[in-house]
């Protein structure tokens, strides 16, 4: 008996108590979802693991999917025989040269989880290793720092044996964290928000202002691919598209040309914080990063962030730029994020923005909006539009959709 | 009668599903691709989801597919375009003797204008020689240019052994026309060497007056045709939005379950070939079954020499059957095929050759019929034989 598995360890093992089955219950949700093109797969949980028989389906495709799955410290190939002490150390040995590059040092750790196996872990140690050893002659032991720890687990129903484990992206299952709203802009560092805060287990609904006709369709349709970007690591996301216009155009007649952005932002926040509450969301997470442009310098922040009750998460704010031009090449934003699109920020943006504006001299201007501002920002949350996008379908033009595959 | 169409290297018939999807997409996108408005941008995106079909299809990007209108202007758009924008240490081509006209042409136009231009000799079977290939390239050589699949013969060049032989050399760009080759052979781009590859929608049952080259990435090329920025200032005009849409559809279906229709298309011309056998006045030009490696599924040539291959035309569509004298874009001329002549076959096999095309869409009854009214047309013509003296 020999055949394929993947053996995926959970991260985040310090949680405890109820949580744990509810983390463990989310991440094989989740495992199953993002592999669901590949039928033949079988699943079998254990503690704190997950199995995942492979069946013929191909690894490296699989582990490339799993690679972006939150949630997973780290899996394995794990090859499963029987329990005849000359098929395990064939099998272990075969594990060694399955590895690429081939390991210079290794330590051999036996699990006799199954009791009833007549030699013990320490025996097996022995037996096993020395059998890998005298096969491989550039190998050497070192039980502190070795290339690879070949691992070889006894249970009942047969003997798992395994010598490399892969990264996986960490953090928590998707959801696991409640959710949040993130405000999109079609820029660089909202979606890298976006996809930091769905690792830590964040369920995210996006919010994206447009100014049409001062903003483009394409403008919109970049903002839809970047979400739909996110889908691929959450599955399905919500993109909520407010129309900003009216607010936008009111604010810039305020006669406050260098104010115009701070007052745009809080706004914003207020409309979020009302798509929030509909949407049951707790938080408002942003891609500010500590003072990257006028409207992020820790005077706007005080100035803007005093809009909203709600924490908001702000995941990039100590990175610099090109981390977070990293992590966005990495996780495939990049280059949509780098079209030439305005978005409704660039569009009125004064010649010399305030970057320290004050508290008191913005409320002012506010007041003198009086009930008219509360209205505007009714309206926009009114006048928004609710996008349900995974990573290849849109809510949108269903029947157009269909139409338009049929031609293809 | 109902007449047999057997002439799928002039033209195809258009697939069904595409025709209604041209249909549609003119009737639905008559907006300019290139406006900024919704209805242009809808349009815009058809456009570019087709050309990312087409990429796929080679492994290329999405960036490196350049619509045109057909293969005759991608294949000048390869040699010129290309020509165009070299510096003066390029001079040299190096061009095998059995392109397309459209080639042949636009290689002899560069020639005329001082452009230095090896061409390439191809042995019986109409193969050039890898070896012949490589030993022409020079230190100023800026483009080979080899056919995929002849449109004459059906022969196919060894694409994959010259890329592989002119990798050596990183100064020389290659230049593929597979006008005939998609949908009948694998195909493959940069990893076989190949920087410039034709491609021309009616052969592969799309539309008429659409087409692509691939393009590698970083190559630079002029444009033919200036104009407005279309194709990254490549290819100036607007976009024929239900054309693109339609090839890409065509090109899809042409290119799917390729194995198993390249298995079918080839038990269909081994069987017209052991047809054809029984034909004594009938010679083959190209390969036979026994080299099937070498040749394309859906094309048999065959002399009858002796008999002008003009009123064997005729005679076969008195008979109901259309086909072809030498390729369609060069039968109206009386002379010998240039193809053949290459070949070394004399004048009298080169002057009396019809070409047999077919796609998978035929069947063995239709195989039968041929063969039936291919030996009464003959059998009506042998008193008319001149003397093979």
């Amino acid at each position: 008996m020999r055949d394929d598995w993947i053996l995926v360890r959970f991260g985040e093992l310090t949680i405890k108590g109820r949580n744990r089955g509810r983390f463990e219950d989310l991440m094989v949700r989740q495992v199953k979802q993002a592999l669901a093109a590949y039928p033949a797969l079988a699943y079998r949980k254990t503690f704190g693991r997950l199995y995942v028989e492979l069946n013929g389906e191909p690894y490296e495709e699989i582990a490339f999917r799993l690679k972006d799955v939150f949630g997973i410290a780290s899996f394995s190939r794990v090859i499963r025989c029987g329990h005849e002490l000359q098929e395990i150390r064939e099998t272990a040995l075969q594990a060694i040269r399955n590895m690429d590059p081939t390991p210079r040092t290794f330590k051999m750790t036996v699990r006799r989880a199954w009791k009833a196996y007549p030699h013990d872990s320490q025996e097996m140690n022995h037996l096993v290793g020395a059998h890998v050893l005298r096969n491989t002659p550039e190998l050497k032991v070192d039980v502190h720092h070795p290339d690879v720890e070949l691992k070889v687990e006894i249970q009942p129903e047969g003997t798992y044996v395994y010598a490399s484990a892969e990264e996986g992206a960490g953090g928590f299952p998707l959801g696991m964290n409640g959710k949040a709203m993130l405000l999109l802009s079609g820029g660089i560092d909202s979606p890298v928000a976006g996809w930091m805060s769905m690792r830590k287990g964040l369920e995210i609904e996006a919010v994206h202002f447009h100014s049409y006709p001062f903003t483009s369709e394409q403008a919109k349709e970049k903002v839809v691919t970047l979400a739909q970007r996110l889908a691929y690591y959450g599955g399905t996301i919500r993109l909520h598209l407010v129309p900003f216009t009216e607010l936008q155009t009111k604010l810039a007649q305020s006669g406050q040309e260098h104010l115009i952005i701070t007052l745009m932002r809080r706004s914003m926040l207020r409309i979020a914080e009302k798509l929030a509450e509909r949407r049951g969301a707790l938080a408002i997470v942003t891609g500010d990063s500590l003072g990257q442009v006028a409207s992020q310098t820790l005077g706007s922040m005080n100035v803007i962030g005093r809009t909203t009750d709600l924490p908001l998460l702000r995941p990039l704010v100590m990175m610099d730029k090109l981390e977070i031009i990293r992590i966005a090449e990495r996780i495939g934003t990049y280059g949509t994020s780098i079209l030439p699109y305005e978005d409704c920020c660039t569009l009125f943006v004064p010649k010399s923005p305030a970057t320290n504006p004050n508290l008191r001299i913005i409320e002012r201007v506010e007041a003198q909006f009086g009930q008219e501002l509360d209205r505007l920002v009714e309206e926009a949350v009114q006048g928004t539009e609710m996008l349900t996008l995974t990573e290849t379908s849109r809510s949108d033009a269903p029947a157009e959709k269909a139409k338009e595959d049929s031609w293809f | 009668m109902e007449m047999l169409y057997f002439d799928h290297c002039a033209s195809t018939p258009v697939h069904p599903k595409v025709a209604d999807t041209v249909y549609e997409v003119m009737k639905l996108h008559y907006a300019n691709a290139s406006s900024l408005h919704r209805a242009g941008t809808e349009a815009m995106k058809l456009v570019e989801r087709a050309r990312s079909t087409i990429a796929d299809g080679f492994g290329a990007k999405p960036g490196e597919v350049l619509f045109t209108s057909g293969g005759t202007e991608s294949n000048n758009l390869a040699l010129k375009g290309i020509w165009s924008r070299l510096g003066r240490t390029a001079r040299h081509m190096i061009v095998s003797t059995v392109e397309h006209a459209s080639v042949y042409r636009a290689a002899k136009q560069l020639e005329e204008s001082g452009v230095d231009v090896t061409w390439i000799p191809v042995d019986e079977r109409g193969r050039v020689s890898v070896q012949d290939v490589a030993s022409a390239v020079r230190d100023d050589t800026a483009l080979v240019s080899v056919m995929h699949v002849n449109n004459e013969t059906g022969t196919v060049q060894p694409i994959r052994e010259i890329g592989a032989a002119l990798s050596r050399y990183p100064h020389v760009r290659f230049h593929v026309d597979g006008v005939q080759a998609i949908g009948k052979l694998p195909l493959g781009f940069r990893e076989w060497g190949v920087d410039l590859y034709s491609g021309s929608a009616h052969k592969f049952r799309g539309p008429k007056g659409v087409g692509f080259l691939l393009v590698r990435e970083g190559l630079d090329l002029a444009p033919l045709l200036a104009g407005g920025s279309q194709e990254q200032g490549r290819r100036g005009g607007t976009y024929n939005v239900p054309g693109i849409v339609g090839m890409a559809q065509a090109f899809r279906l042409a290119t799917e379950s390729l194995a198993e229709r390249r298995t079918r298309m080839f038990g269909l011309r081994r069987k017209l070939l052991a047809e054809l056998a029984r034909v004594p006045e009938l010679v083959l030009n190209g390969f036979g079954p026994d080299e099937e490696e070498r040749t394309a599924p859906h094309v048999v040539n065959v002399s009858y020499p002796g008999m002008r291959p003009e009123v064997l035309v005729h005679m076969l569509e008195k008979h109901g059957v259309f086909v072809s004298t030498q390729s369609a874009c060069s039968s109206k001329s009386l002379q010998p095929s240039r193809v053949l002549s290459a070949m070394g076959l004399g004048a009298e096999r080169a002057s009396g050759s019809i070409r047999i095309s077919f796609g998978d869409e035929h069947g063995e009854r239709d195989i039968d019929a041929l063969a039936e009214r291919i030996r009464s047309a003959v059998g009506e013509l042998k008193p008319l034989e001149r003397s093979r003296g």
